[in-house]
């Protein structure tokens, strides 16, 4: 049989949830006799060259293209799986949901912020090549189903690799107390 | 001594003291019965529903109910720890609780709980209420977004002639805990933090503390909500 073939990407995160990934070690070579990686930031792979079996994901949507990632993966992939607070809950990024608009935060990054000391004619990207900002960020089982949910932030390393390694060999998986966090 | 009283919980049969609620009388026994809303010693309300049993066939809250001879008391059956994921995922879609930049994580009674049943996600589709944060007192300050209306505050912290110091206003989606204006200046270090450790989330924080306990040391890290009574880690 060949080798499950896994697929990641970071949408609206930090990408602290794949330092965790690379957290669990040494263990990451037995990973790579386990699977195969297609799509993602660690093999630099940019876009689907086959279908995957096991999708992570990492972060909220909040502008279209992180819809439209999301979408793909769930087309590729046949498992989806929420990496962190920000895939499960939307996370920090999620803090201007219904607290301020997206003009508000346009205006703030770009003309208002104490930082902001190059941009003397006032102005906010627009182009039609960047995505748009979504009105709220999304956890990403509003937008496409996902299979499974793994919080923390970042989720512990031995979160992870128990639950790759649970859904790849097909037994229970191990869910010590100290390992499943919120934070 | 005290009249004792026989009751099961679970088929498994127990005795207490006469007088005692559910939740204290299950203790005795070490049996777990999660709160959220009650405190020791004071007279419970019965708000969160956390605690709710079946009390010979009726869903009743354990908190407020003492027990009775021969009452059969259904504890950790499928159904009510269903209808307990049920509550606690319902009041962390009410509220905007981000953990990750909540000073109380980790000692957070809320998220103790949620970590006891092994909650993953919630089935609910998020509110991210926009409440307001007040910072206007000197010693703490108040995030209504995390307040899950348990009246903890309002019945735990009190003058010594008994008034207290923290009330609702507002009513329906909109209810909030207020801190009463006269009161206010009689509010002492003391007091203010024992309001902010009544607080079963992050709702009221001490001001000038910031997160003062490193991950791994903080009350829910290693050990999960009522290990005391039930022992379930070692």
């Amino acid at each position: 049989m060949s080798k499950p073939i896994i697929a990641t990407t970071s949408l609206a995160g930090c990408f602290g949830c794949h330092m965790s990934i690379l957290d669990i070690d040494e263990r990451i070579l037995d990973l790579i006799e386990l699977v195969e990686f297609n799509k993602s930031p660690i093999d630099d792979i940019k876009t689907f060259t086959k279908k995957c079996d096991i999708g992570i994901i990492e972060g909220g949507c909040c502008n279209s293209e992180n819809i439209h990632v999301l979408k793909t993966f769930r087309e590729n992939c046949k498992i989806l799986i929420s990496l962190g607070e920000c895939a499960r809950t939307g996370g920090l990024p999620a803090m201007r949901n219904n607290k301020v608009t997206v003009k508000e935060c346009l205006e703030e990054a770009y003309l208002n912020c104490v930082t902001v000391d190059d941009n003397p004619d006032n102005i906010i990207p627009n182009d039609e090549e960047l995505p748009f900002i979504l009105d709220k960020v999304y956890p990403c089982h509003e937008i496409v189903k996902i299979d499974y949910f793994l919080p923390g932030c970042a989720p512990r390393a031995d979160l992870i690799w128990n639950a790759l390694v649970a859904l790849i060999t097909g037994k229970p998986m191990d869910l010590p107390y100290e390992v499943v966090k919120y934070d | 001594m005290a009249e004792l009283i026989k009751f099961t919980i679970d088929n498994q049969d127990c005795l207490a003291e006469k007088g005692l609620y559910i939740v204290e009388a299950a203790a005795k026994n070490n049996i777990y019965i999660p709160t959220l809303c009650n405190i020791p010693g004071v007279k419970p309300r019965g708000a969160c529903r956390i605690c709710s049993v079946r009390v010979n066939g009726k869903l009743m809250s354990a908190c407020t109910t003492p027990i009775a001879d021969n009452m059969k008391i259904e504890n950790n059956t499928p159904e009510i720890v269903e209808m307990r994921k049920i509550i606690l995922e319902t009041l962390f879609v009410s509220g905007n609780h981000f953990c990750p930049a909540c000073e109380r994580s980790g000692s957070c009674d809320l998220q103790a709980l949620a970590y006891r049943f092994g909650i993953l996600n919630q089935r609910f589709p998020y509110q991210f209420p926009s409440k307001s944060i007040d910072a206007s007192h000197p010693k703490i300050m108040k995030d209504h977004d995390r307040c899950i209306l348990c009246k903890r505050c309002i019945r735990g912290i009190k003058t010594e002639d008994g008034k207290s110091f923290f009330a609702y206003k507002k009513r329906g989606q909109t209810l909030e805990i207020s801190i009463d204006t006269e009161l206010t200046s009689q509010l002492t270090d003391e007091l203010a933090i024992k309001a902010a450790n009544l607080c079963p989330v992050g709702a009221i924080l001490l001001k000038e503390r910031g997160y003062n306990i490193p991950i791994g040391k903080r009350q829910y890290d290693l050990t999960p909500i009522g290990n005391e009574i039930d022992h379930l880690e070692k």
